[in-house]
């Protein structure tokens, strides 16, 4: 034989040593196996044992250590000596930075919190910097939330006391149909991605509805095109199929649903949509045992979905009853509702019957016993293997609030939320509103604020209104403008702080969040705000400290920089206070820790808000001698107590007799050394007989008060009919002490309906849709995360540039060819754009990637990077304010309930344009405080 | 494919060093001395220059010995074992005439043997190519070997056999041309084969995996407009065969016999560009190009 | 050791469902990854933060779109690396002999110390399968892993290539071709799995699962109405709710 072989060694050596921690290129959080080999971070890869990725990892999992090492990382602390926007610094000590902070804020709360705002991005440690600018008192703190999903968020959390993602997700083992409704990757991207998988290994059907057919769209065995912005129409219309033909649960609905309360019919009543209430302030129900009223949580009830009352002449009718009066109606008929949503009438027909189908005829029953809240014992699960999940297409609507709303009505009726094959929460979720806290707002000078910032409202009265009924917070969180909106608008606070309205701050204070670029509408006006000056030569927005790792858009923005630690050199704590990392099986939480130090005068931000908190003598921040309190980041994790036995971790906390114990118990000093060498995390399973009906299910209330998910057992049910928005509305129609401005009744009473509606996205109503025809939309590749990952050398090389795609009839009508530009213009602005071909597209939408496009100067890049030159951003093309209409106001382009940016509603005309030398708007390069990065790369570490 | 100088050279040089030592070594010019100094030298010139050449595009030259193991099953071995044969025999058959006014027949008939064995081993490289349906044809190492001969006979000043060659070596570019313009298309492969998805309906590329360039795409995928194509096909074919051809039939004449070589050579680098640039390598296929 | 050792019994190679693959790039940066560190010279970056950044993949998921005579246009993620060719021309044309494929299972590899760089490999091979490093100047390829297949410091779970591992949709499988009863062999089977540009003839080890059929309504009884309602009218609802409840466990009727 001539054939020869080189010997190969097939056992090298991997790595000395690896250290498993979380990844944190987005909110899925998964665990990761770092390699070191000379104390280089040498490989990463996915945690087997982690719960929420079992071993796999994306792209920008993989690419972390580009990440780490990018050139665009900060060096040390900055502060500004050029012009606003210039991007000229020179580097500070921290000693420097942090007295130049302190000399900065401390006056502020001794005079006014609330001239601080501080806004934190996807931050992942919110339950702590939220305590952080609670102890500093200023009402104006949140996340990013609001401009991310928090119609998503809020709508479940008031509905069903969960959503999707870190809330809930489908039960991949079990069900049958899954139907996906405007994803393109999701926080929960990984587990998606892994459930998808598993629904093919098992041959079970997906239906993707979404106006994009790419990612999980491409696989999906059936494809709703649909029309922007007419999800909640389109989910109705099948609401009103499954409720026609009496292919809904009843009696799940009546059990497990507010379906059998009962609500004042009495238009003249004050009580006018309100529940029928004891005296306890328990909602009423018919028990069908002995036909008289009783409360809706009474033990042995069999609450009655038919049954009325009638009681000094008002009628009371069960929820499910306008439920019926509502969605039987012809005008949720799938012929009254196909054109708008772009799909035919016979074909929403079908998939009604196929849910029904597989809902009722494929049903499944598991042989576990489990008793509910009224003490019935129930000998097997029965589930409903239909499942479902959505995320920001129908959520960054106008109309998202509703049509989320809608979405859970559907799961609801058809029996499939938590119970086999359907939807399941994650512990610490289900939780309802009730059950969350409220927002707080008060003020006191040099005091602590007097509670969270964030929270659910239950009506009016809970609103942040100062006295003369104004919004309290800088981006007008809880005021009548957007009652619900439960996480904050970031998107507001820079256009709002800029117009002083409701009043001007002093200090802007961000962390980890791209608000001049990729993440703020109206870009070219935010840079205006950011670096406008008053008649006196001061800047508008006084000051502006913030917090990033890398040389991103933002910090050329800024007056000082706290540079912060990549996520593989510090601490962490994924909380169950926070979002945690649970799945349906199991609560968990987890850590990151630092598996490198860093090599630069850098700091993990968490520990620098420990030192700047004890600098100004913040309450929880210093001892009762006035003293640092937590030394750093890792300390709070260890030491910190929320509430009794209850701390940042749940996992290897002391138990009597120096046990360690999940859940409750002390702080535990050895408590990070367990999570490192359990890889990062903590897991315990919930029960098999708590598995389903989590809400109802006194097994699963007993072991959540056990694990501290909350103090005591709050079984509930869903709430297809949520009485606070009809208590926002009801004051709209006068009723109540509080009152909203004239301007916003109609507003109020037309869209905080009590039971899902669909209304036309806002846009739709004040920009001309003949003239303006298209809908525009972007989607985040799998493969990049917003610019957080643009500049990783690996990622960029996948998605350098993003074109525009243009569906066929689109692209034929302007004859576009492959190469073409084209000129895109909103009633805001016009961008110049490459156009690419794709069919699989809803005929009246264009889209692109978000994010790819990059500001010249920015992310350690050439200023002829493709990410400037041909790479561009929609964001030029959506304003935060919709256009002025007969008012002359101008309104938000938010939801009208929760705030919710509504980036999804933008429309668009396109036309073919000359190619001009680079995209169009080119905002004017910034000075990179980091140089650029090398010419060549070949990254490896150890021999 | 990519039509990179290094290799345009070496097989524009190698072609007609070979084929001068081709007609040397048959004995159709028997230069002695100085003069067979000055012949060798030419030869030589072109043929070790251009093997020189094909080196630059080497990633590792230093370990080109390496490459003559591999005669069993590489044509690339081969062509390079034959080139360095040839080459060492020529040398002694040189030698011969140089020093000692001599000619060693033998020498001579292997190593005008052995050139033609380099020529062909080269054209091999590209006509086993079944991926550059193009290439994989007799008219490639046809074309090789005529071209070799007929631009060494140009060069070695045999007019007629020159002419002849540079005739059939027109046509056969010609014919070349025409049958290789469809033979992608003929092949079998197309985006439906390479993606299996051609049952389905329609296939039409959609995303390339990187929206920059890579390796692949700089290598195999260089598309020539069309008329541009058309311009050099026929200015080479000009140069390399018409005005050639034209100063022959001329009274001979030493500036036009090295006016003939010089537009012979220009055209057969142009002809090369255009062997390379328009070879399509099915690779192309899975980015939607051609 | 160009020549092909004969056919060996075990063909290690990849399975690749093109009916589960999202396109989520994971698999070519995981392969980006483990190679930049492990087997031979590290994937090289050219320009990595300028205007034309390129480097060095082994593995590259390309989309295509397919327009089928009725219905809507369908997207399909399509990830591609070598193939572990049975009759690999990729090795027939190495002369340095650099480019082999292993006796024991079938693998090509490239042994980077013995590569000249030429490219004719890569030439060779119809997929796009190999890839020159600029920095280094050898032919790179997909090694299948074969520094962790059988790499005795893995736990035994990990021994398996970096983009199986970390695909997070599961569409990709790696296992023994060459055994009919394998589990990637007999998803071959019940899938219709195929090779790529077969007529090339170099056989492919590696093979792929279509598609299953897109748009297609599940069979519904034509006859039946989709959904028959209960009633015509809200009235008529309410009767048949009174009635569907009485059959309801807890009923006081
Ligand atoms: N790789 C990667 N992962 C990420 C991120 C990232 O940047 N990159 N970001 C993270 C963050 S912050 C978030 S919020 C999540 C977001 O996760 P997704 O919600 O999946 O994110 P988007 O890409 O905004 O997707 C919106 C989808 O909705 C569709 N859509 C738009 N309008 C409509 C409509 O009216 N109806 C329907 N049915 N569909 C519609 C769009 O076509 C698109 O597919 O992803 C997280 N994960
Ligand atoms: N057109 C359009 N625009 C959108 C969206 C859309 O769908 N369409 N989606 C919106 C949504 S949902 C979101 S969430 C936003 C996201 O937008 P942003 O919240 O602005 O997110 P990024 O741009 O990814 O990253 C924010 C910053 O975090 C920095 N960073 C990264 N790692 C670290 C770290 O470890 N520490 C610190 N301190 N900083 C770090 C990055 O450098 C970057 O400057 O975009 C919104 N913008
Ligand atoms: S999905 Fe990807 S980026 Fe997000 S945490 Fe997991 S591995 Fe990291
Ligand atoms: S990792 Fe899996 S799903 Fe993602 S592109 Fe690769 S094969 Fe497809
Ligand atoms: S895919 Fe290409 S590189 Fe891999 S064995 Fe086949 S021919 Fe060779
Ligand atoms: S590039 Fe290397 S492996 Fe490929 S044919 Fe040339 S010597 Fe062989
Ligand atoms: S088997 Fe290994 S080398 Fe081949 S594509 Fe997968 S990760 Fe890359
Ligand atoms: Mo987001």
């Amino acid at each position: 034989m001539t054939h020869h072989q080189p010997d190969l060694d097939t056992s090298p050596k991997v790595s000395d040593e690896v250290r498993k921690t979380t990844c944190y290129m987005c909110a899925c959080r998964c665990g990761i196996n770092v390699h070191m080999k000379d104390g280089k971070v040498a490989y990463i890869e996915g945690n087997k044992d982690h719960p929420v990725n079992k071993g796999v990892l994306c792209a920008k999992g993989s690419a972390g250590i580009m990440q780490h090492n990018a050139p665009s990382r900060l060096r040390a602390p900055l502060k500004r000596v050029g012009e606003r926007g210039s991007g000229e610094f020179e580097e500070i000590s921290w000693e420097e930075a942090l007295t130049l902070a302190t000399d900065w804020l401390a006056p502020i709360r001794e005079k006014h919190p609330e001239k601080l705002a501080f806004f934190t991005g996807r931050d992942q440690s919110q339950s702590f910097t939220s305590f952080w600018a609670q102890g500093f008192g200023t009402p104006n703190y949140a996340a990013h939330g609001g401009f991310c999903s928090v119609n998503m968020a809020a709508a479940g959390i008031y509905t069903m006391g969960g959503a999707f993602w870190e809330f809930g997700q489908p039960d991949w083992d079990h069900t049958k149909l899954f139907m996906l409704f405007g994803v393109a990757e999701d926080h929960d991207s990984n587990p998606i991605k892994m459930g998808i998988g598993k629904l093919k290994e098992r041959g079970a059907r997906m239906i993707g509805v979404n106006p994009i057919r790419t990612g999980y769209n491409a696989v999906a065995d059936d494809w709703i095109g649909i029309t922007p912005g007419t999800d909640g129409l389109f989910i109705l219309a099948l609401v009103h199929c499954l409720m026609k033909a009496g292919r809904v649960d009843l009696d799940y609905l009546a059990r497990f649903t507010n379906a059998s309360v009962l609500v004042n019919e009495d238009p003249k009543s004050e009580q006018f949509g309100l529940f029928l209430r004891d005296s306890d302030g328990e909602p009423q129900v018919i028990d069908r045992r002995t036909g008289q009223l009783a409360p809706w949580n009474g033990q042995g009830v069999e609450p009655d979905l038919a049954a009325t009352y009638r009681a000094k002449g008002i009628s009371h009718r069960p929820v499910f009853h306008l439920m019926a009066d509502r969605y039987l109606s012809d005008d949720y008929a799938p012929e009254a509702v196909a054109d708008r949503c772009g799909i035919p009438a016979q074909r929403i027909r079908a998939i009604a019957a196929d849910l029904a189908r597989v809902a009722f005829d494929e049903a499944i029953e598991l042989d576990r016993e489990w008793t509910d809240f009224r003490g019935i014992k129930h000998d097997k699960m029965v589930g409903r293997p239909v499942s479902f999940h959505a995320m920001r297409g129908i959520s960054a609507h106008s109309n998202g609030f509703q049509t989320c709303r809608a979405l859970h009505t559907l799961q609801i009726i058809l029996g499939s939320v938590e119970t086999p094959g359907g939807m399941r929460f994650k512990p610490p979720y289900p939780k309802p509103a009730t059950a969350h806290p409220k927002p707080h707002c008060k003020v006191t000078p040099g005091q602590a604020l007097d509670g969270p910032h964030l929270g659910y409202v239950q009506g009016p009265e809970d609103l942040c209104l100062n006295d003369e009924g104004d919004p309290i917070r800088i981006d007008k969180a809880y005021s009548w403008e957007n009652p619900m909106s439960a996480h904050g608008l970031m998107h507001m606070v820079i256009s709002n702080a800029h117009a002083g309205d409701p009043y001007k701050i002093d200090t802007l204070f961000m962390y980890m969040a791209n608000m001049s670029w990729n993440s703020s509408m109206n870009v070219g006006g935010v840079h205006n705000m950011l670096t406008d000056k008053d008649e006196n030569g001061d800047y508008v927005i006084p000051r502006i400290i913030y917090s990033d790792a890398y040389s991103s858009e933002m910090v050329a923005y800024a007056d000082l920089i706290l540079p912060d630690t990549t996520y593989l050199e510090r601490h962490d704590c994924i909380s169950i206070l926070d979002r945690p990392i649970c799945e349906a099986d199991g609560i968990a939480d987890a850590i990151r820790w630092p598996v490198v130090e860093p090599d630069r005068d850098v700091r993990g931000f968490q520990s620098v808000l420990c030192d700047l908190g004890a600098r100004l003598g913040l309450p929880g921040f210093v001892t009762d001698d006035g003293s640092q309190k937590y030394e750093d980041y890792a300390d709070y994790i260890t030491n910190h107590i929320r509430r009794p036995g209850i701390g940042p971790l749940a996992g290897w906390r002391l138990g009597e007799n120096a046990t360690l114990q999940g859940g409750r118990g002390d702080a535990n000093g050895g408590q990070l050394e367990s999570y490192i060498k359990n890889g990062g995390f903590w897991l315990a399973h919930v029960p098999e007989n708590a598995a389903y009906y989590k809400p109802f299910s006194m097994d699963y209330q007993n072991w959540a008060v056990e694990m501290g998910c909350y103090d005591v057992p709050q079984p509930y049910i869903f709430q297809l009919y949520v009485e606070p928005l009809r208590k926002f509305q009801a004051a709209a129609e006068g009723i109540g002490t509080r009152q909203p401005p004239e301007r916003l009744r109609g507003q109020i009473k037309a869209t905080m309906d009590p039971l899902p509606i669909w209304y036309a996205p806002f846009e739709d109503g004040h920009v001309d849709p003949v003239e303006y025809p298209i809908h525009a939309l972007t989607q985040r590749p799998m493969a990049m995360y917003h610019s957080w990952g643009t500049q990783n050398a690996w990622l960029r090389q996948i998605h350098g540039h993003n074109p525009l795609y243009v569906p066929t009839k689109i692209w034929e009508t302007n004859n576009f060819q492959e190469g073409d530009w084209a000129c895109v213009t909103s009633t805001h602005g016009s961008i110049t754009v490459p156009v690419a071909h794709q069919a699989s597209l809803n005929e009246n939408t264009i889209w692109t990637w978000n994010a790819i496009g990059k500001r010249k100067g920015a992310w350690a890049l050439d200023k002829d990077a493709p990410e400037a030159t041909k790479g561009f951003l929609l964001n030029h093309l959506i304003h935060e304010l919709l256009p002025p209409k007969g008012d002359g106001l101008r309104w938000a382009n938010s939801d009208p309930i929760t705030g919710q940016a509504a980036w999804f509603d933008l429309r668009v005309k396109i036309e073919k344009a000359a190619a001009p030398e680079e995209s169009q708007p080119v905002s004017p390069p910034i000075k990179s405080p980091v140089g650029q990065g090398p010419d060549e790369l070949d990254w490896k570490v150890g021999e | 494919m990519h039509p990179a100088p290094s290799v345009i050279i070496f097989t524009t040089f190698s072609g007609l060093g070979f084929g001068l030592l081709f007609w040397l070594g048959v004995g159709a010019l028997v230069p002695t001395g100085l003069s067979a100094f000055i012949w060798f030298a030419i030869a030589y010139i072109f043929a070790v220059g251009g093997l020189l050449a094909s080196t630059f595009h080497l990633g590792h030259p230093e370990r080109a010995v390496k490459a003559f193991s591999q005669w069993k099953t590489s044509w690339l071995s081969r062509e390079g074992i034959c080139a360095v044969a040839t080459l060492i025999i020529m040398a002694l058959y040189g030698a011969g005439l140089v020093f000692a006014g001599a000619r060693i027949g033998i020498f001579g008939w292997l190593g005008a043997a052995g050139a033609i064995a380099t020529v062909f081993t080269t054209s091999m490289i590209y006509a086993q190519l079944k991926t550059v349906p193009r290439w994989k044809h007799w008219t490639t190492p046809a074309l090789f070997l005529v071209l070799s001969l007929g631009g060494g006979a140009l060069l070695g000043g045999q007019v007629i056999e020159a002419l002849i060659l540079l005739l059939i070596a027109s046509s056969l570019q010609f014919y070349a041309w025409v049958t290789g313009d469809t033979r992608l298309a003929q092949s079998g492969t197309d985006m439906a084969s390479a993606t299996g998805l051609g049952h389905i309906g329609k296939v039409r590329a959609f995303e390339p995996p990187h929206t920059g360039t890579n390796y692949l795409m700089r290598e195999f995928i260089h598309v020539v407009g069309r008329k541009h194509a058309q311009q050099l096909r026929i200015i080479g074919l000009g140069l390399a065969f018409a005005l050639p051809l034209l100063f022959l039939l001329l009274p001979f004449n030493h500036i036009f016999a090295a006016l003939a070589v010089l537009s012979h050579v220009a055209g057969v680098l142009t002809l090369r560009w255009l062997f390379f640039a328009e070879a399509e390598h099915v690779v192309g296929l899975y980015y939607g190009k051609r | 050791m160009t020549q092909l050792p004969p056919p060996s019994a075990k063909k290690l190679g990849l399975v690749i469902d093109l009916d589960t693959c999202v396109g989520c790039h994971a698999c070519v940066i995981s392969c980006k990854g483990w190679n930049t560190e492990n087997y031979g010279a590290p994937l090289s970056d050219q320009d990595p933060y300028g205007a034309a950044p390129s480097g060095t993949f082994l593995n590259r998921v390309h989309s295509y779109e397919v327009q089928p005579d009725q219905g809507a246009a369908q997207l399909i993620h399509f990830p591609k690396s070598c193939l572990h060719c049975e009759d690999a021309p990729c090795v027939t044309v190495c002369p340095t002999g650099a480019s082999y494929k292993r006796a024991e299972d079938g693998i090509v590899l490239v042994n980077e110390s013995d590569c000249i760089g030429c490219g004719l490999c890569a030439w060779a091979c119809p997929y796009g399968a190999r890839e020159m490093d600029a920095k280094e100047g050898v032919m790179k390829k997909c090694t299948l892993c074969v520094d962790r297949i059988y790499n005795e410091n893995l736990p035994e779970e990990d021994r398996e290539p970096a983009c199986v591992r970390t695909c997070p949709s599961g569409a990709r499988h790696f296992g023994d071709l060459g055994d009919p009863d394998s589990d990637v062999s007999q998803l071959v089977a019940e899938r219709g799995g195929f090779d790529l540009m077969p007529e090339q003839g170099t056989k492919p080890v590696n093979k792929y699962l279509p598609p299953r059929p897109k748009d297609q309504e599940p069979e519904i009884d034509i006859l039946a109405p989709y959904l028959e309602p209960v009633a015509e009218d809200g009235k008529g609802f309410a009767h048949w709710l009174d009635k569907a409840l009485s059959s309801l466990p807890g009923g006081a009727q």
